[in-house]
């Protein structure tokens, strides 16, 4: 009995002994039950951001200022067995206002399909198709999920688009963060000295300097007629311009470390070249924490896009993002009548909060002295 | 210590110049230069312009210069104390700022208070009661309140104000006061007005300062002193605000450094949902407009701010920790 | 050395203390019954090698004990006057328990350099120790100290006493933690391995310090060790304890020169000596500390003695057995009964 358990509890050790670094992260990571969940989120978002037409019911850019302020049709599956519908939307002309007021109503259902054919779009420019995961049964017929703005566009297939735009601005700004940190991080660390010095300032001044601010400057500076894509390059790359510093700092704090470590100096003792040294011995060491940090960053870079195209000063429409989409729930009568504008934030806030559940459980996971 | 201060003080007119170059730099960068947009204003306004007149207006204010030299003249304007004239508001920029400049300097200072009395309380409770109720509350408040833009706790706030309550928590005054003369009622109103601002503001902060603290206080309780102060006798709660909470507030008086920059960001942006008497508005509409010697204005005194911010706590943390006190 | 104290009262007595730590893996037994007594004006000291509980029984004595550990069993009975409190009965937070800590039983801690708090002066922590029991003003709080630290030997005092921890020696820090355990003149002082990060010029002086401070305030040590050299030097009577459980105890005497137990007598061959042969191999003990989980059943000494009886030593627990007057030992070779399962 006593033995088993010796036996048992020795197999263990030997499990954790052979197992990879990366295979020891997993397996901490795992337990985080959290951020498992949290990354499940992500993988969703990120299969929208893959094909945003797939999800989307129509088209996000499809106005009719008849339909203005529809609010959302939640989806139901049943009706006596599986049936899907959603209310339909009764218009009525206010005498006061001659505003016309939707509701729903439930005993009138429009039915929808899953995976019925729609608008056709193309999948990452590769094929043309027109499934889409949901959609009314009567084509001609437009559903609103999520509701429509002012001009009446529909918020749940605008949402799809924009989590497209929001989503890839946050992970480029921060490979492009990432980039940077390393390099510039990984220089100042390495070599010190005067290179060292003249960084260190660097980043000191760029974290002085408010953000949000600057990155309005620059990009109150980008010229009006640029197109949509490049105007979303310059502001991932603006993003980035403050965003490399955090990493930047602690990338040299590790390399500073690290150049005392014993193996090291036996690598450069065995004659290693520099450039060997970095990639092979030092970089591994911390690449499980410069991840971490990057999955930290990306909510923050995500939260600025947001800000910055919610004062109009960052992506532009018609291009959409969640920022561009919150545009609409800035005036305080139009929220009172149409609540439903506010549901992007809420997007906004779900992935953040994923972000950030994942960054710590990744790095909890990859610091190899915790237990 | 006073070398050490008379030091960062000798940097700080340094740092200012590097700044105002930078932004220089920056308002420079759109298309055209002011002249540009002013001829465009004029005309749109159904006024021309002759072209020896432009010339006649290029050559007054410099424009033809080179980049360099149109940098110093702005530079030995600024000395004079001289912000240049706003286009769309046809008024001197000092002016525009001036009247502003306080109230936003009052938001950030009551946001930062408040952040601080909130994040340094509610951290000691969480690291003394770690994994109670209480603290688990508190780290799912902080997940949200990181994750929440504050724009976005504005607009649901004053959504749900006005949805349910009809009332407008815009401004910093009731409507009666905006223009008034300043008085002690006017100046209660606008205590009574400008927490909850400071308090969007300040959210995501706190939820950071309440996780630093947290940490913070729970690697010091674990250090040898606080055995030996127990062991001293000590009441646990005096001992806890005595010892390792007295320490584990220093590294939170470093994070002044990054988190005042923040705490004006955000103030710019919930000024503008909030249609707050703010700088930050004033910059967001100078960017608009393309009024850049404003936008330029504003910029530096964002950047002065927030180094005299950072230097009053690099000194408060001198004064707090003798370690770095006497190293200097 | 004579014992002079068979007849007295203990001022401590530890009796069948069992500390526990419940963990996520599973529950420690950091200490598994550990009985000893300390008399008034004597040296207890318990030696081992670290991780064998010698320190959490002393915490145990404080109640400092942090979580998850806690006092599964046992008592720790602690002299008042006639009467005996059981300190293992009392709340850690207690008026009681805050009232001895400090006043009645001091701790001398196991590394002076942290054991000050960096931003406060070493004299500031030292008053408010003699403020809380002594009830003493500022002033002559801070006379006192001044006092004590003359005592224990560092000079400049009235300087010294607005220091920081950091600014002074090793040796120096380690005279003032001594400075501030003595402010309330203690009945009893845990020493937790007082010398052990110090150097060793400094670290005689320091016992020096110690034995005649016990003699002029007349107070009981407890003191913990993982070297028997030092333990010769100081003790009165010694408590030899291995994976939390006590081998053998007994006067100092009777352990240096009569050891039954065959972990006592392989820690004693592990000592060099001024007539060891140069270049000798020391004989180590042999194998390694088990892991906390890892407890082996029976003795648990039993994977690394030499003498170990098969079948015997692998299942049962020897229990504590007196052989003289004061020593004892637990251990099938000199007639331990097995404990109860």
């Amino acid at each position: 009995m006593q033995l088993d358990a010796t036996v048992a509890a020795g197999a263990v050790e030997e499990r954790i002994a052979v197992a990879s670094n990366w295979t020891l992260i997993w397996w901490r990571f795992r337990r985080h039950r959290l951020a498992l969940f949290s990354a499940g989120v992500l993988i969703c978002l990120y299969i929208v951001v893959l094909c945003p037409d797939f999800f989307a019911t129509q088209d996000p850019q499809q106005t009719d200022a008849r339909q203005a302020f529809i609010p959302t049709q939640p989806l139901h599956l049943f009706d006596g067995g599986w049936n899907p519908w959603v209310p339909a939307i009764v218009g009525k002309r206010n005498p006061i206002t001659l505003r016309m007021e939707w509701t729903t109503d439930p005993s009138r259902k429009t039915h929808i399909e899953f995976f019925t054919h729609g608008q056709p779009y193309r999948v990452l420019g590769l094929f043309t198709t027109s499934i889409h995961l949901i959609g009314a049964t009567d084509p001609a017929q437009r559903i609103f999920l999520l509701g429509s703005d002012r001009l009446g566009r529909d918020q749940w297939s605008r949402i799809m688009h924009g989590t497209q735009t929001s989503m890839t601005v946050g992970l480029v700004a921060v490979t492009l963060s990432v980039i940077l940190g390393v390099v510039l991080g990984g220089i100042s660390g390495y070599f010190g000295g005067i290179i060292d010095q003249v960084i260190q300032r660097l980043i000191e001044l760029l974290q002085s300097v408010p953000t949000i601010p600057v990155w309005l400057a620059l990009s109150a500076a980008l010229p009006r007629d640029w197109t949509p894509t490049q105007v979303f390059l310059a502001i991932t790359v603006i993003l980035s311009l403050v965003g490399w510093t955090t990493l930047g700092r602690e990338v040299r704090g590790r390399f500073l470390a690290l150049r005392e470590e014993d193996f090291v100096l036996a690598a450069r003792l065995a004659g290693c070249g520099r450039m060997r040294i970095i990639l092979r011995h030092m970089m591994p060491t911390f690449l499980s924490h410069i991840i971490a940090t990057s999955s930290l960053a990306i909510p923050v870079a995500i939260i600025s896009e947001t800000s910055l195209s919610f004062l109009g000063l960052g992506i532009r429409p018609p291009a959409i993002s969640w920022g561009v989409l919150l545009q609409e729930a800035q005036n305080i009568q139009t929220l009172a009548l149409a609540p439903w504008l506010l549901i992007p934030g809420l997007v906004v806030i779900v992935a953040v909060l994923a972000f950030n559940l994942v960054g710590d459980g990744l790095r909890d996971a990859s610091d190899p002295y915790s237990h | 210590m006073t070398r050490y201060i008379t030091h960062r003080l000798l940097l700080l007119p340094l740092l200012l110049l590097v700044y105002s170059f930078v932004i220089f730099v920056i308002i420079q960068a759109p298309p055209g230069d002011f002249l540009t947009s002013y001829v465009a204003t004029l005309s749109a306004s159904g006024t021309s312009i002759s072209a020896e007149q432009i010339q006649a207006l290029r050559h007054q204010y410099g424009l033809d210069q080179p980049f360099v030299v149109q940098y110093l003249y702005w530079l030995r304007e600024l000395l004079h104390g001289n912000f240049g004239l706003s286009l769309e508001y046809r008024r001197p920029n000092a002016d525009l700022i001036g009247e502003q400049l306080g109230l936003t300097v009052a938001l950030a200072v009551m946001s930062f208070v408040l952040t601080w009395i909130i994040a340094v309380p509610a951290g000691i409770y969480s690291a003394t009661h770690q994994r109670s109720v209480v603290d688990h509350v508190l780290t799912v408040i902080n997940y949200i309140g990181v994750a929440t833009p504050n724009f976005m706790l504005a607009l649901i706030l004053m959504w749900i104000a006005f949805a349910y309550f009809g009332i407008s928590i815009t401004g910093l005054y009731s409507p009666e006061y905006t223009d008034a003369p300043w008085s002690m009622a006017k100046f209660v109103n606008l205590l009574e007005h400008i927490w909850l601002p400071a308090l969007v503001i300040g959210i995501a902060g706190t939820a950071r300062l309440t996780r630093i603290m947290r940490a913070n206080l729970l690697d010091e309780l674990n250090k040898p002193y606080v055995v030996t102060a127990r062991a001293k006798g000590l009441r646990e709660w005096r001992l806890v605000l005595r010892y390792p909470a007295r320490l584990a507030l220093n590294p939170l008086v470093s994070t002044i450094g990054w988190y005042l920059p923040q705490l004006f960001s955000g103030s710019l942006i919930v000024a503008t949902v909030m249609n707050l008497p703010n700088i930050g508005p004033l910059l967001l509409r100078a960017l608009i407009n393309q009024d850049m010697y404003l936008a330029g204005a504003i910029l530096l005194i964002y950047s002065f701010l927030t180094i005299v911010g950072t230097l009053l706590s690099d000194i408060a943390l001198a004064m707090m920790d003798p370690r770095i006190r006497m190293g200097m | 050395m004579p014992l002079t104290h068979t007849a007295t009262e203990p001022l401590l007595s530890v009796r069948g203390l069992h500390v526990a730590f419940r963990m996520d893996e599973g529950t420690v037994h950091a200490v598994d019954g550990v009985s000893f007594d300390v008399h008034p004006g004597q040296v207890v000291g318990i030696v081992g090698e670290s991780g064998c509980g010698k320190s959490v029984t002393t915490r145990a004595v404080l109640q400092l004990i942090d979580p998850p550990g806690r006092i599964a069993g046992g008592e720790i009975l602690y002299r008042q006057g006639d009467a005996f409190i059981d300190l293992a009965r009392q709340s850690p937070r207690s008026r009681l328990m805050r009232d001895l800590r400090g006043a009645d039983i001091a701790l001398i801690p196991q590394e002076p350099m942290v054991a000050f708090s960096p931003v406060h002066t070493v004299g500031a922590q030292i008053v408010e120790a003699l403020m809380l029991h002594e009830r003493l003003s500022r002033n002559a709080a801070r006379d006192r100290t001044v006092e004590l630290f003359r005592d224990v030997g560092i000079s400049m005092a009235e300087t010294r006493i607005d220091a920081y921890s950091w600014q002074l020696s090793g040796g120096l820090r380690q005279r003032a933690m001594i400075a501030m355990a003595l402010s309330c003149k203690p009945r009893l002082l845990i020493a937790d391995e007082p010398t052990t990060a110090i150097d060793v010029t400094t670290q005689a002086q320091i016992l020096a310090l110690l034995r005649d401070l016990k003699q002029k305030y007349q107070t009981a040590i407890i003191f913990i060790t993982h070297d028997l050299g030092v333990i010769a030097q100081m003790a009165n009577f010694v408590v030899v304890m291995y994976l939390g459980r006590v081998m053998e105890e007994g006067p100092v005497d009777d352990i240096f020169h009569a050891p039954k137990h065959p972990y006592t007598k392989a820690l004693l061959r592990s000592i060099p000596s001024l007539q060891t042969e140069a270049r000798t191999v020391l004989p180590a003990i042999s194998g390694t500390l088990p892991h906390p989980f890892n407890r082996p059943s029976g003795c648990p000494f039993h994977p690394r003695c030499t003498d170990m009886v098969p079948g015997r030593c692998t299942t049962l627990v020897p229990a504590l057995r007196a052989l003289g007057p004061r020593q004892a030992v637990s251990c099938f070779l000199h007639g331990s009964e097995a404990e109860p399962a």
